[in-house]
This record gives C-alpha cells, structure tokens and sequence, in this order.
C-alpha cells in the first residue's frame, strides 16, 4: 500500500526545547498507524507537527506533496482532519455549530445534509443534543462532536489524540469501534495517538513506538502485540 | 409624563449610538482580547469622510454607502498593517498602538478638516413627529430605527452565515479554528473591519447632535466604555443593552436631577464605570474569565 502521510527525520521544537529527535512514521492509503509511547514521549507534539502547529524541521509529505512549514489552516483543507487531545471543541457554541465549523474549509457544501445524517448516524446522541452547548456535554460526549466534528471534513487522513483520556472503557470501546467503521466504510486514513496501547495495538495496522522523542520500536501492529519482551517492557501489560 | 417619554426616548437615541460603539469595542475585545481605544476616533474620520463627500454634492445615501464602505476596508488595512505587526506582542504594547492610533487620527482630521465645528445633516425629516400629546424629535427616532436595523442585521449575520460563525469561532478558540481551516488571522481582520463599519454609522447618526469635530467621538467613547463595562465585554448582546441603558440613564438624570444638568453627564457615565468594576466586574451579561496560571 502507498503511504499517504510520511514524515521524514522530523524534528520539533517549543522554543529551545527540542521534543522530538529525527522521527520517522507513515501511513498507509486506508490504514490505521498508531503511535504509542509514556507521557512526554512526543505523540502528541507528533500529530501536532502534521498539523503545522509547531517549528519543525525535516520532511512531511501528504498525498506525495511536502506540507512541513505550512500553515495549519491550509493544512486542514488538504483534507487533514484533526481531533486534539483535551477534545479541541468550541465550548461555548451548539453542538450543531461545531458540526458546520467541521465543514468550514470543504468546497463543496452541497451534500452537507447528508453529512449531518452520516455523523447522526455513528453519534446518535449527538442529534438529541445538537441545539445544546458543547460545553455542557460530558467527556465522552466532547470526544464523541471532536471525531464528529473531524469527519464533517470528509477528510481523508483523521489524527486523533488520546481519544481514550480520561473515559469510561465503556465510552472508549464505544468510540474506537466507531474509528474503526469509519476506516473501514469511508476508507478514511488514521494516525492515531494512544496511550492505552492494548487497545491502540488492537484496531492500528502499523504501530510506532515513541520514547522521549525517538522511534524505538515500528513495525506491524500484530508483530508488536505477539511479542511478550516488548509488551512487558514498553507497554506494561 | 410627555417630557418623560420625550427623554427615554431622546435616551434610546443616544443610547443607541453608545451601543453601537460599544459593540464595535467589545467585537475585538473578544477576538483579541484589546480595548481599541481608537475606535472613536476612527468613527470621527469616518464621520469627516462622509462630509467631504457630501460637500462634493454627494447624495446623502450614497454618502452613506461608501463611507460605511471606505471604513470596513479602513479597519480591515488597520488590522493588517498596523496592528498584526504587533500580534504576538503583550496586550498593553497593542493598547499603547491603538493609543497612537487615536492622537494621529484625532491630528490628521484637525490638520485636514481643522478644529472649528462643523455641522453635519441628518437624514431624517425636521418637522416633529407628534404621537398622541408627546412630540418627538425625527432624528431620535431615525437614530433608533438605523441602529436596530443594523444591530439586526448583524445579529442575523453572526447567527446564520457561515463567515459569521467562523468570526465567532476564530475570537473564541484560535488554534481550534485553525484546524477547521480557518484563516484565522483574515477573521480577525474582517472583525476590525466590522468594527470600524460600526463606528462609522454611529459618527454620522450622532454628528448631527453633537456637531462635527476633531474630538467630537471623546465623550461617546466613554460613555461606550460605560456601556460596555456595564453589558460585559465579554457579552456583545450585554454591551448593546448597556448602551441604551447607559443612555437614557444619562438623559433622565439629566433631565430630572438637577444638579447633574448637561454639565455632571459625563460623570455619570465614569461613576457607571466604577460601580459596575466593584459590584459586578464581569457586567450584567459578562462571564468573568479564569485564566490558569
């Protein structure tokens, strides 16, 4: 399979601090990349370098095009949906505004109506909570509008940050299945960013390991799953 | 009782232009989190711009029009030439810019337009308008009638076009709105724009009063800090309701305390300003902001 995101030795850095050392990742036209790693490990600052919202150096190709050093804006209409961690909702707005700021950058806003049915669909509770303020919803719920709210890009490659963070296993269950339907029936591309690695491992195809900054483990997610020395050392579980 | 009819709504008048000027200052409060303090000023160059125009025989709609129109892109070139400059600076640098930005508009008009007051026309009939046993100045309530319909307009624009809620979005959570796509920075731009639209209608509506000159918007500016204090800076709606407040408290105080008169108003409007900051800081409507640091 061609790789739709690659990032090349790519470096980050806030100010002087540099968070991650030359990584390299990709992922797969219709696959599932996760990246997994301890708190400060540099996933998130990962997702956030595809995203143009760090000083970067190295490369980062979308679609076979570079789009390191440009700016998040015209990074999302690429199709580059992102749900941050901390969920990334406009509070203070109603469900069904963020929803339509979703679609801001697509140009074609003609099957609009058929998006809303299709994110009704995987959220139902979303459509009985569409006039309320996304502020009011519970956690689940917030993270629940951030992947909607993504989707109404129609993008083609989701980022999704820790989605598990602070939810019952229940909701998390509940919305990796979701992930998971949305990859498989859309042929949306993810890059996922997880710190529950059994269930990350479970739903990606490929898998990276980060440690402070650095690759050290890639390979088949399942490769990474069947092998006891790495689970126990690295995934502790 | 007529003669207090014929103040409130004298004070809806005023108050509508208090209102106008205090949204305009609270829409870039909330994207930028600034007080633009030119924001009168830029209403009186704007004010002076409609003049010339007039004077050149200009009908005065289509005056009207493209001053409205000379000042969006006004604002909207401020914004980006002037101010993003300045973006990432501290907040009172930014203050201090648009500091400057009033004393050089303030300069200019009185070096072009000099300092000697000129009078403006109204657009509204002169013959009183007598409803019942109560006369009431046409210009009050044609002052009323553009203000609602401009506040209306905008209302129906933040509300149901797709720019508006992205202006909303973009003042509200920046890097959030960047990964939706948009353009931050041009929204930004455009609410100054706005801003200075606003501004622009309320220095016509209210030269007719007050008569044209350099400095005519420095009491109206604070009575719009007054109103927006009042309302909330953090709530556009509060700050509207502040301005009509604001007015025809002003006017009826005038009116029947007496030793306030014409002289003690604009005290009035500061002694607002200091109750609200030690009784309700945050404003009728405002939410007071906790920032974690």
């Amino acid at each position: 399979m061609a790789a739709l995101l690659e990032a090349h030795q790519l470096e980050a850095r806030y100010g002087w601090t540099k968070v991650l050392h030359g990584v390299t990742f990709a992922v797969a036209e219709g696959g599932i990349t996760t990246v997994l790693g301890a708190n400060g490990a540099g996933k998130t600052t990962a997702l956030r370098a595809v995203c143009g919202m760090v000083e970067t150096s190295g490369e980062i190709c979308f679609d076979g095009r570079r789009i390191d050093g440009r700016a998040t804006e015209d990074i999302a209409r690429l199709g580059i949906a992102h749900a941050p961690e901390g969920r990334g909702t406009f509070v203070g707005m109603t469900v069904e505004e963020n929803l339509w700021l979703g679609a801001y950058a697509r140009r074609d806003r003609t099957r609009l109506a058929d998006d809303f049915e299709r994110v009704y669909h995987y959220f139902p509770m979303l459509r009985e909570r569409r006039r309320q303020r996304a502020g009011t919803l519970s956690g689940g719920e917030q993270q629940m509008l951030a992947v909607a709210r993504a989707l109404m890009l129609r993008p083609r490659l989701l980022l999704l940050d820790e989605p598990s963070l602070g939810l019952a296993p229940l909701v998390v269950r509940e919305i990796f299945r979701i992930v998971r339907a949305i990859n498989r029936d859309e042929h949306v591309s993810v890059l996922l960013v997880e710190q529950n690695a059994s269930l990350a491992l479970d739903l990606a195809d490929q898998a990276y390991l980060l440690e402070t900054g650095r690759v050290a483990i890639a390979g088949p997610a399942a490769d990474l799953r069947r092998d006891d020395a790495i689970r126990r050392s690295y995934l502790g579980y | 009782m007529d003669v207090f009819l014929q103040q409130v709504v004298s004070g809806l008048a005023t108050g509508g232009i208090y209102a106008s000027l205090a949204l305009a200052l609270v829409m870039i409060y909330q994207a930028t989190d600034v007080v633009n303090f030119a924001q009168g000023e830029m209403a009186m160059f704007s004010t002076y711009l409609a003049w010339s125009l007039l004077n050149r025989g200009a009908p005065y709609w289509l005056a009207f029009a493209l001053t409205v129109a000379i000042a969006f892109v006004g604002g909207l070139a401020i914004e980006r030439l002037i101010i993003r400059p300045v973006e990432n600076a501290p907040v009172l640098a930014i203050v201090i810019v648009t500091l400057g930005l009033l004393v050089i508009f303030n300069s200019v008009a009185g070096w072009l337009y000099s300092y000697v007051i000129q009078p403006f026309p109204s657009p509204f009939p002169r013959a009183p308008i007598r409803i019942g046993r109560v006369v009431f100045g046409p210009h009050d309530l044609g002052v009323i009638g553009v203000t609602l319909v401009m506040l209306v307009l905008l209302w129906l624009f933040f509300r149901f076009t797709s720019l508006g809620l992205a202006l909303r979005a973009a003042a509200q959570n920046p890097a959030g709105s960047r990964l939706v796509g948009i353009r931050v920075g041009w929204m930004l731009a455009l609410g100054w724009g706005l801003a200075a639209l606003i501004g622009a209608v309320a220095g016509m509506m209210v030269a007719p009063i007050i008569f044209l000159e350099p400095n005519m918007m420095s009491g109206i500016l604070i009575y719009a800090f007054a109103s927006a204090t009042l309302g909330g800076f953090t709530s556009p709606g509060g700050a509207v309701l502040g301005g009509f407040l604001v007015g025809v408290i002003e006017n009826l105080a005038g009116t029947y305390v007496r030793f306030i008169g014409t002289d003690l108003k604009l005290t009035l409007a500061l002694l607002v300003i200091i109750v609200v900051l030690l009784v309700k800081p945050s404003g009728l409507f405002g939410t007071s902001v906790v920032k974690r640091v």
